[in-house]
C-alpha cells in the first residue's frame, strides 16, 4: 500500500506527462506484480463495487472523529471529497500499517458480502492505523470512483516501455472484460487468451476540426457521414455470443438487450463501429429516450417496446475472425456494406454518406443537423486505418454550433474537487410570464478569475442558505449554451436542456432583457426529429 | 459590557479605544501589522515593541506607543496590558480588565509553536474573542519541525535533479518562519517585497540574495527562491526554469486548494490555530463568553455552543473570506482568503 500511495503522490506532484510516465514505469518495474496488476486495474478505471454505503462511512466517519453529523456534513461541503473529508477528520496519528495492496483489494471484496457490524470492524482497522495520506487514498478505493489525475493513455504508455511493446497493442490487450484477482499483468500481456470472445478493439476517436477546408485538400479524398447523438459502441460477434460495449469500455450486453436477437443473423468473427440510439418506427428518437435506456439495470418488456434501439454503423473493425483495422476505410466500407446488405436485419442500419460536390454545401449540410437530430458531420479520410484513441489528422467531428439563451443566476452552490469551497455550481432561470422559473443547472465555462469574481458576488448578495446551496439575488445574466431541449414533466419548468452550459457572462444584460420561457418551447417546436435514414447517398 | 462590536471594530467605551478598527479613529490598538488588523489614517496607535517598524514600514510616519508582553497601563480605570499571540513577530492579544470584567482579544494567534514566534500564551478571562479561520476538524496542522523537514528534503531533491525551487508565502510572519526552517547551503533569493519586510524587521538579510540587485540570469546552480503569492501565474516566475514551486499555508491541507493553484507540492504551515488549538485555547481561557469572528464563525460557535456548552455567538467582522475586499494587498488577506491564480 506504502509504494501504491507514493505512486499516486508522485503522479499528483507533477503535471509534466514525461515524469508521469516515469514514476508509473518505476512503479510497474519494482512492485510485486499482484500488485502492479491492481493498480493499473485501478487507475485505468476498473474497480470493485462499492462495499460499503456512503451514509455508513459517514456515520462511521463521525463516530471514530468524535463530531456531531452536522459539523462532518459541513467540513465534506468545504473540502469537496468524501474520502478526503474522512481522512483529515479522523486525522490519525498512526505510524503506518504496512499492507499490500492487493490484500487490500481482496478484502474489499470479500466484505462485500460481510455484515455491517464485521464491516465496521474491519474498517475501523484501517482507519485507526493508516497514516493520513493512506488513509485517503484507502477512502478512494472504498468509494468506487477512483480517479487521480492520470489518463488511461498514461499508463499503457508507462507499460509499453516496462513490457517493450506498442502501446496500441497494451490498449487492445487491457481492453474489456479482465479481473486483477485472476490474472497478472504479466498473463494478460503475453499470454493471448482466446476465451475472451467479448474483447473489444480500443475505439478511434476523431478530433474537433481547427482548420481551414482547405488544408483537408481533395473533397472527393474524403468520406461524409453525420454525427449521431447516441451511445458510441462496438458489437461483437464471436463463437455465437453477442457483445455490445461502450465506448466508456462498459460493457452494455445486458442493457442493450435485443441486440442477442442478431445471433443467428450475423456470421461469427465479426466487430462493428457505430452509434446506438433509440429507433421507433423508422424513426431516431431524442437523447433524452436514450437515456432512460442507459440509466435502468434491468430493461422490462415495456421498456424494450418503448425505446428499443437501433445501431447506425460506420466501421468495420472484424470480419472473418480477422482484425482488418489497417485495411483503409474504403475497403472496410465495401465490407461493412456487403455484410448489411447480406445479412439484413433490423437491428443494424448503415450509416449513409453524404455526396456534395463543393466544402460550402458541405457547410450547408452541416447546418442541418440539429434539424435531424444530429450532432453535425464526421470527415474520415477515406486512405484512413482505424487508428487506437483520439488521433489528428484523418478523422474530424465538425459539430455544428450549440443554441444559447440568457439566463440569471438564481442558486449558487459550492462545487467539489479543485473547485471546493467556491461556489461555481449555478441554477439559472428564465422568465415565465412575470414569474422567473429555473430550467437549468450548469457549472462550466467560466475563466478561474471569472469564478472567484462570481463566487465573491455570491457571498455578499446571498438572500437564504439551504446547507450547501444559496439563493441569490436575480441579477448576475449569463449565456447558456446547449445542444438540444426537451419535455421533462421531473423539470419544474418542464424543459430538459441537453449539455448546458456557461457560455459567458453577460454583464451588458439586465434582469428584464433574459429570454422566457416561450422562447424554449418555440425552439422545441422547430425541432422536430424527421426520419433518420432518408435518401442521402 | 466593557467591548462593543461597532461598525468602526471593535469599541471599549471606558478606555475610548479600538482594537484593530477599520475605520479611522483616534485611538487604535493594534494586535499585529496584517493589512486587514493595522489600517492607514488611526491619529494614535498602541502596539507591541515588534510590531513598530514594520508598522511605520508599512503606514509610514504614524504616531505610536508600544508596550512589551505582560506590561500593564491604565487608562481611565481600564487595565491594559498585552499578551503573546503566537502568530507573526510582534502579534499581541490584548486583555482589558474594569472591575470585575476581564476581556481578551486575541486577534489571530496560533498555539503550536513556529521556531521564531514568541509562543501563544492562554489569558485567563470572562470574555474571549476570537478567530476561526480554521475552525474546523479538517484542519490538523503537522508540527513545525516535521514540516520543515518535508520542504527540506524537497529542496535538497530538486536540487540533486539540478531545479530550482521556489517557495511561495506571505511576506510579513511566514517569509521569516520559513528562512528559519531551511536548512541548506544553497543560494536564497528574496522577492524584493520579503527582503524590505525582512529589513523592516531588522531580520538578518546577509544570508539572503536580493531579487532586483543580486539575481544574474546566467546562474546555472540551482536556487531556493523566496517570493509572495504575487507572482503566481505571472512571467516573473519564468526566468526561474525549471523549478519546482510550492506554496506554504494552512490551506495546503486540502487537495482541492493545492491543485487548483497548479502546484507541484503544498506545504501545511500556518500562522493561525488549526482546530485542536482553537479548542484547547478556548477551554485555556476559562471564559464562559466566547465571540468568533472571521472564519468558519457560524459552525464554530454552533460547536463551542453545543459541545463545551459556552455563550458562543459569531461577529461579524469586515475582513473575512466572506467579503472579499479586492483592494487588500496580498499578505493583508493574509490566509484568510483562499488565493487563487
Amino acid at each position: 500500500m506504502k509504494n501504491f500511495c507514493d505512486l499516486i503522490n508522485q503522479l499528483d506532484e507533477t503535471t509534466k506527462t514525461n515524469a508521469k510516465i516515469a514514476a508509473l514505469a518505476q512503479y510497474f518495474e519494482t512492485e510485486d506484480e499482484k500488485n502492479t496488476t491492481w493498480a493499473i486495474a485501478l487507475l485505468t478505471g476498473k474497480r470493485p463495487k462499492r462495499p460499503i454505503k456512503t451514509a455508513d462511512l459517514k456515520i462511521w466517519a463521525t463516530e471514530l472523529a468524535q463530531i456531531p453529523y452536522w459539523l462532518f456534513d459541513e467540513c465534506y461541503h468545504v473540502v469537496g471529497d468524501l474520502s478526503e473529508t474522512i481522512s483529515l477528520v479522523i486525522s490519525s496519528k498512526s505510524n503506518g500499517y504496512n499492507i499490500a495492496l492487493h490484500k487490500i483489494m481482496e478484502e474489499i471484496l470479500a466484505i462485500y458480502k460481510q455484515t455491517d457490524t464485521q464491516k465496521k470492524e474491519w474498517l475501523f482497522t484501517y482507519w485507526e492505523n493508516l497514516v493520513p495520506n493512506e488513509l485517503f487514498i484507502f477512502n478512494k478505493l472504498l468509494s468506487g470512483n477512483f480517479r487521480i489525475g492520470v489518463s488511461q493513455q498514461l499508463v499503457y504508455k508507462a507499460l509499453a516501455k516496462v513490457h517493450n511493446l506498442d502501446d496500441k497493442i497494451i490498449t487492445h490487450k487491457l481492453m474489456g472484460n479482465w479481473l486483477p484477482q485472476q490474472q497478472t499483468i504479466s498473463d494478460l500481456l503475453h499470454n493471448a487468451d482466446a476465451s475472451d470472445f467479448s474483447k473489444p478493439y480500443p475505439f478511434y476517436l476523431a478530433y474537433p476540426l481547427d482548420k481551414p477546408f482547405d488544408d483537408l485538400g481533395n473533397l472527393a479524398d474524403w468520406q461524409i457521414e453525420r454525427k449521431y447523438d447516441g451511445i458510441r459502441g462496438q458489437l461483437i460477434c464471436r463463437n455465437n455470443e453477442i457483445n455490445c460495449w461502450s465506448r466508456g469500455e462498459e460493457l452494455m450486453t445486458e442493457k442493450f438487450i435485443e441486440f442477442q436477437d442478431l445471433i443467428n443473423q450475423l456470421p461469427n468473427g465479426v466487430v462493428l463501429d457505430g452509434e446506438i440510439l433509440p429507433f421507433k418506427n423508422g424513426k431516431m428518437q431524442s437523447f433524452n429516450e436514450m437515456q432512460k435506456r442507459i440509466g435502468r439495470k434491468n430493461v422490462s418488456k415495456k421498456m424494450l417496446q418503448d425505446v428499443p434501439l437501433c445501431m447506425i454503423c460506420y466501421d468495420i473493425l472484424e470480419y472473418n475472425n480477422e482484425d482488418i483495422r489497417t485495411l483503409p476505410l474504403m475497403e472496410r466500407r465495401k465490407i461493412l456494406e456487403n455484410l448489411l446488405a447480406n445479412y439484413p436485419n433490423n437491428l443494424l442500419h448503415l450509416s449513409p454518406v453524404l455526396i456534395t460536390d463543393n466544402w460550402e454545401n458541405l457547410n450547408n449540410l452541416r447546418q442541418e443537423a440539429k434539424m435531424l437530430g444530429c450532432e453535425g458531420l464526421m470527415l474520415k479520410n477515406k486512405n484512413s486505418v482505424y487508428e487506437t484513441g483520439r488521433r489528428r489528422g484523418n478523422w474530424w467531428k465538425w459539430k455544428v454550433e450549440p443554441y444559447t439563451i440568457d439566463a440569471v443566476m438564481l442558486y449558487a452552490q459550492a462545487g467539489h474537487g479543485r473547485r471546493a469551497n467556491l461556489f461555481t455550481d449555478y441554477t439559472f432561470a428564465i422568465w415565465d410570464n412575470d414569474l422567473l422559473v429555473p430550467f437549468a443547472k450548469a457549472y462550466s465555462g467560466l475563466t478561474d478569475k471569472e469564478i472567484l469574481e462570481v463566487d465573491a458576488w455570491v457571498k455578499k448578495n446571498t438572500k437564504e442558505k439551504f446547507g450547501p446551496v444559496r439563493s441569490v439575488k436575480p441579477e448576475l445574466v449569463f449565456e447558456l449554451a446547449f445542444e438540444g431541449i426537451n419535455l421533462s414533466p421531473r423539470h419544474k419548468s418542464g424543459i430538459a436542456l441537453r449539455f448546458p452550459r456557461i457560455a459567458r457572462w453577460r454583464k451588458d444584460k439586465k434582469l428584464e432583457e433574459i429570454n422566457t420561457k416561450q422562447d424554449l418551447l418555440d425552439l422545441l417546436n422547430s425541432t422536430n426529429l424527421p426520419l433518420a435514414s432518408a435518401n442521402e447517398e | 459590557m466593557l467591548l462593543q462590536f461597532t461598525n468602526k471594530g471593535i469599541y471599549c467605551p471606558q478606555a475610548a479605544l479600538y482594537i484593530d478598527p477599520w475605520k479611522p479613529v483616534n485611538k487604535a490598538i493594534i494586535t499585529h501589522a496584517h493589512s486587514d488588523h493595522a489600517r492607514y489614517g488611526n491619529k494614535n496607535y498602541l502596539a507591541h515593541t515588534h510590531s513598530e517598524n514594520i508598522l511605520k514600514h508599512r503606514l509610514g510616519n504614524i504616531a505610536i506607543e508600544t508596550l512589551a508582553y505582560n506590561q500593564p497601563i491604565n487608562i481611565n480605570g481600564v487595565t491594559i496590558s498585552l499578551h503573546p499571540a503566537g502568530h507573526i513577530i510582534g502579534s499581541a492579544q490584548v486583555r482589558l480588565a474594569y472591575k470585575n470584567e476581564v476581556w481578551v482579544v486575541s486577534g489571530d494567534y496560533k498555539v503550536k509553536h513556529d521556531g521564531y514566534t514568541v509562543p501563544f500564551e492562554p489569558i485567563k478571562c470572562n470574555h474571549f474573542i476570537t478567530e476561526s479561520t480554521f475552525g474546523l476538524p479538517i484542519y490538523d496542522f503537522p508540527e513545525t519541525e516535521s514540516v520543515n523537514l518535508k520542504m527540506n528534503n524537497w529542496v535538497k531533491q530538486n536540487a540533486s535533479e539540478g531545479l530550482n525551487s521556489v517557495l511561495i508565502g506571505y511576506a510579513l510572519g511566514k517569509a521569516q518562519r520559513i528562512l528559519k526552517g531551511l536548512d541548506t547551503d544553497l543560494p536564497i533569493l528574496l522577492h524584493n517585497t520579503i527582503y524590505q519586510t525582512n529589513e523592516a524587521l531588522q531580520f538578518d538579510n546577509s544570508r539572503y540574495l536580493k531579487f532586483n540587485t543580486d539575481y544574474k540570469n546566467d546562474n546555472k546552480n540551482p536556487h531556493i527562491i523566496l517570493a509572495t503569492s504575487s507572482v503566481l501565474g505571472t512571467s516573473w516566475l519564468k526566468r526561474f526554469e525549471d523549478y519546482k514551486i510550492a506554496m506554504c499555508s494552512g490551506w495546503m491541507q486540502l487537495r482541492g486548494t493545492r491543485r487548483r493553484q497548479n502546484l507541484d507540492i503544498g506545504f501545511v504551515m500556518s500562522d493561525h490555530a488549526d482546530w485542536q488549538s482553537l479548542n484547547y485555547a478556548v477551554q485555556a481561557t476559562g471564559a464562559e463568553n466566547v465571540y468568533v469572528t472571521h472564519g468558519y464563525k457560524s459552525l464554530y460557535s454552533k460547536w463551542l455552543r453545543e459541545e463545551y456548552k459556552l455563550n458562543a455567538v459569531e461577529i461579524d467582522t469586515l475582513f473575512e473570506g466572506e467579503s472579499v475586499n479586492k483592494s487588500m494587498d496580498e499578505d493583508g488577506q493574509e490566509e484568510k482568503q483562499i488565493l487563487m491564480p
